[in-house]
């Protein structure tokens, strides 16, 4: 290099070339950057599709997002009432809330300046402190990029006209790698255990599954449901309606889930090695339950396990009430039954079979040799349908046709079968109607979609052959002369909204007039309770007001000694709500008579 | 006759370091007889944190390890969980990341464009490179949203597919970098000042390049062919046409001809990477990210950043976060054992343009 770089000393001139071009750079406040279509700005929450499930709270690895409750927004089913406030200071725009947010409501805007000299101000509520930027709304999530997993893993099941020929088990339960990925797809929110009658630990349990702990899953189960097999297969399982994933996609299948993790405990023996429960010692108190149904048996257990004498009177010849004589055995086979019945008799529990109360032993007897008594009774009876001919041979009720069918007894009922409801029970002894070979027809006064009966009942049915008339109103049984049924006449029926703003009315249509040619009828429509069996003081000292007995928070009836739960005390009519005042029943009568 | 000796304090807020750290120096007059560096100024325990975070939550921190090598660390991180979990990535998405690791490149070297001539007081190129370089920071935040912390290349693929007609805004913007990055060889590599302050300053022979560990343009200034991307490929670097520039001195000067022509093989990279961009998807989802587990195994992954190669390694229990990750960054050697080594008879004025060339990166270097 020589010492005077000429070359060196011009080439940089050059850069006077540039001099009068246009700045490329934009004068800030007279001119704003427009930002990118994707720009991670601040948030934005529409308020209405919040569930307030809390998925981004819990992926913000910066903590700065909390649940807090709003004025105004109420929590509700499916809806915690919380919304998620961000601290602005501790946000890194990392926009995993966005990904992970299971309704979309969630997500990021253009806005990327916000000044102020408040540092408290930083705290937003998005939504609520910055609607204006719905209309600006850049960084989102669709069904494809959302990191929650949509789909529900298919349960495996025989095929409709396969599963009709017998009354093998139709649905077939997921295998471990099923259930694996079925149960990651669960966002831990407890939405689900909040509607859950019983609050099962349903995201702890499902936790245990996903990571492969089968054993705690059936642990977790136990605390608060010694009849998990059965929800497991039967149960109404609101909490899956309620569930975030269902918001924009399939809910998890929680119900099959609790069912994968209850059949790997094959036995009663292995689920005793497996919960290994505590038992108290005796603690000398005596309680007496009047029927082993689900609410009864739920009793007894939780109260066996601190240390009471338990006695269940049952009038029939197996435990379980509805579940054993009201649910066809496709649906919760015997096996499943008699393994949880013959675990919770293992603890202690002592079931006296074929007694009815107030036929082989005395309510009075019950109560005067009882510290506490509960009454699981149910509704036995069932509604009749109020039209003519009702009585006709081959009319019957379908709960009384289900219990027959369960307990082993023959049923003549031809080949040409007619449901009347809409309901649980209706599906069942029209797909039990099916199993027998007959034809089935189920009329329904409502729409389809009005159906209280679960839908994968429904779509289980239609796969069967089972052919549903929704909106028609059964008018009239029709009989040949020896007195047995030949029909059914019944009106098609309009629906008409409801001015109160309740569901639609079914109204019939003049003139409308079918006939559907049967050879049995099934009316179910509905049941009752029966209370016979309270004589004398007690019929007047507990209460019974519109066909249910009066009860308090604890399951307590007006008789302070007394409790009641299951279908005669709460309107849900449903297995897991049975569990529930059982086991709200046993912490009753564990306060009234031990704690004090 | 020897001057006396005084001890400087450079750092940790000074304008001529490149972060928070301080050079302690022995001087004599203006030239420097030891040198001894202090970190921990901006020690954030990332990697602690990691372990307190999920297989998810974790990345989102990768990029902040280094600012402008934002996504070779995200490419790490990712690739390393990949390896030890077995996810496949798609091949679109393995495209689309060499394009967003080579654009992170040709910004970083924008970057030092400004910061190596920034050292010596000529200011004009740091105005010109760094204004630049906004028009791939645009690019960055029309793909990911962001523009310096992208949080983009992710476990399973990148994050979002490539808008409608980025492509070509990508090959647009090319066009006008490579334009001007002969503007920059004006005022820079033909400019007297930037000769005489690099050329023979701040030495890095083959031997002590050796002896030390060092990575990245600094071992390819003093003649060493060695780059991660042809010597260990990953992605489809295998399948892309493009050369290792070497220069020849280990000074200053050296390493500045490197990064020179590394830039513009970053552009043919990208290029090429565009023409044989293949369809389909880009993102081999992962389970929830709360259930997200990771069986149990380590991986160890390595990368060419900016600086140099970069070593990721990841350790798993099989929970839903990694038991350990570790980074071994090109900084941590260059900034540290070698920078300390170099300096030891350079002049005082040069300290500054010499950490620069060195790629020193404190907030690599404490993580």
């Amino acid at each position: 290099m020589s010492f005077f770089d000429l070359k060196g000393t011009l080439k940089p001139l050059t850069a006077l070339k540039q001099f009068g071009k246009k700045p490329h750079t934009i004068e800030f406040a007279e001119k704003s950057l427009e930002a990118a279509d994707r720009y991670r700005g601040f948030h934005y929450n529409e308020l209405e599709d919040c569930i307030g499930c809390g998925n981004c709270s819990i992926i913000c690895q910066n903590a700065a997002i909390d649940m807090i409750h709003i004025e105004g927004i109420e929590g509700k089913n499916g809806d915690s009432g919380l919304r998620p406030r961000v601290d602005h200071g501790r946000c890194c725009w990392c926009a995993l809330c966005v990904e992970v947010c299971p309704t979309g409501s969630l997500s990021l805007t253009k806005d990327y300046q916000y000044v102020s000299d408040d540092p408290d101000s930083f705290l937003w509520i998005p939504g609520v402190d910055n609607p204006e930027g719905k209309n600006n709304l850049s960084f989102t999530t669709t069904q494809e990029n959302s990191l929650n997993n949509f789909n529900r893993i298919p349960m495996p099941e025989l095929d409709g006209m396969e599963r009709v020929k017998s009354f093998a088990e139709a649905v077939l339960g997921y295998n471990e790698e099923m259930a694996r990925e079925e149960a990651s797809r669960c966002i831990s929110c407890g939405l689900c255990t909040e509607v859950c009658p019983d609050h099962m630990h349903i995201p702890e349990y499902i936790n245990a599954i996903a990571t492969g702990n089968d054993k705690d899953a059936i642990r977790i189960i136990y605390d608060n449901n010694p009849l998990p097999e059965m929800c497991g297969k039967v149960c109404t399982r609101r909490c899956e309606d309620v569930c975030a994933i269902a918001v924009r996609g399939e809910s998890v299948a929680i119900r099959w889930l609790k069912r994968y993790a209850t059949e790997t405990a094959a036995t009663s023996d292995i689920t005793y090695e497996i919960v290994n429960p505590e038992i108290k010692e005796a603690n000398g108190y005596k309680v007496g339950i009047v029927g082993a149904g689900p609410s009864g048996l739920t009793a007894a257990y939780y109260l066996a396990l601190r240390g009471f004498d338990v006695t269940i009177y049952e009038a029939n010849a197996k435990a379980g009430g509805m579940t054993m004589y009201g649910i066809p055995k496709y649906r919760f086979p015997l096996e499943s039954l008699d393994k949880q019945v013959e675990y919770i008799e293992k603890i202690g529990v002592k079931i006296k079979y074929s007694t009815k109360v107030g036929k082989d032993i005395s309510f009075d007897k019950i109560y005067k040799d009882s510290d506490a008594v509960f009454m699981g009774v149910g509704f036995p009876k069932a509604w009749t349908l109020g039209i003519d001919g009702e009585d006709a041979k081959g009319s019957m009720q379908a709960v009384n046709y289900l219990h027959e069918i369960n307990a082993g007894e023959k049923v003549e009922i031809g080949d040409k079968v007619a449901v009347i409801g809409g309901g649980n029970v209706a599906i069942d002894a029209a797909r039990v109607s099916a199993r027998m070979g007959a034809d089935v027809t189920i009329l329904y006064r409502r729409r389809v979609e009005d159906m209280p009966a679960d839908w994968e009942e429904i779509e289980g049915a239609e796969d069967e052959g089972i052919n549903i008339v929704p909106q028609a109103i059964p008018i009239k049984v029709l009989a040949d002369k020896k007195g047995q049924v030949t029909g059914i006449e019944y009106l098609m029926a309009e629906m008409v909204p409801d001015e109160r703003g309740g569901r639609p009315k079914p109204v019939a249509i003049e003139g409308s007039n079918k006939v559907l040619e049967i050879t049995a009828l099934m009316g179910a429509i509905g049941q009752q309770g029966d209370y016979s069996f309270l004589e004398g003081e007690y019929e007047e000292k507990i209460k019974v007001e519109r066909g249910r007995f009066v009860v308090n928070e604890n399951q307590q009836t007006t008789d302070p000694k007394v409790f009641a739960g299951g279908d005669a005390v709460n309107r849900t009519a449903d297995a897991i709500s049975a569990i529930a005042d059982g086991f709200r029943a046993c912490k009753a009568i564990d306060e009234m008579l031990v704690k004090k | 006759m020897r001057e006396k000796a005084t001890t400087l304090y450079i750092g940790p807020q000074h304008p001529g370091i490149t972060g928070n750290m301080m050079v302690k120096v022995k001087v004599e007059g203006d030239t420097i007889v030891k040198a001894t560096t202090e970190v921990g100024y901006l020690h954030r325990a990332f990697e602690k944190l990691q372990e307190k975070r999920n297989w998810l939550q974790s990345f989102t921190l990768m990029c902040r390890f280094c600012v402008p090598e934002s996504d070779p660390m995200e490419e790490s991180y990712s690739r390393a969980v990949e390896a030890i979990e077995g996810r496949e990535v798609p091949e679109r998405a393995k495209y689309i990341r060499v394009m967003v690791l080579e654009l992170a490149r040709l910004a970083s070297f924008m970057l030092w464009y400004g910061g190596q001539n920034g050292s010596l007081g000529l200011y004009t190129m740091g105005q010109w490179s760094v204004g630049d370089r906004n028009y791939i920071l645009d690019l960055f935040e029309e793909l990911t949203g962001g523009r310096v912390y992208h949080m983009y290349i992710w476990p399973g693929g990148v994050r979002r597919d490539l808008p409608k007609g980025f492509e070509q805004k990508v090959l647009k913007t090319l066009d006008y970098i490579e334009k001007r990055l002969n503007d920059y060889d004006d005022l820079m590599f033909d400019n007297a000042i930037f000769k005489k302050r690099t050329q023979g300053v701040g030495i890095v022979d083959k031997r002590k390049a050796i002896e030390h560990g060092v990575v990245g343009a600094v071992l390819r200034g003093c003649g060493i062919k060695s780059d991660i991307r042809i010597d260990d490929p990953y992605e489809v670097y295998d399948k892309l046409d493009f050369e290792v520039p070497t220069a020849e001195g280990g000074d200053i000067w050296a390493r500045a001809l490197v990064r020179r022509q590394e830039a513009r093989q970053s552009i043919r990279i990208i290029r090429q990477v565009i023409a044989d961009m293949p369809g389909g998807s880009f993102y081999n989802k992962i389970p929830n990210p709360q259930k997200w587990t990771i069986p149990k195994g380590d991986a160890y992954v390595r990368t060419e950043s900016v600086r140099g190669e970069i070593g990721m390694y990841i350790a798993s229990d099989g929970g839903t976060m990694p038991r350990r990750v570790h980074l071994r960054g090109a900084a941590y050697v260059h900034g540290i054992t070698l920078l300390e080594d170099v300096l030891v008879g350079e002049n005082l004025a040069d300290i500054s343009a010499i950490m620069n060339s060195l790629g020193t990166c404190p907030p690599e270097i404490e993580r």
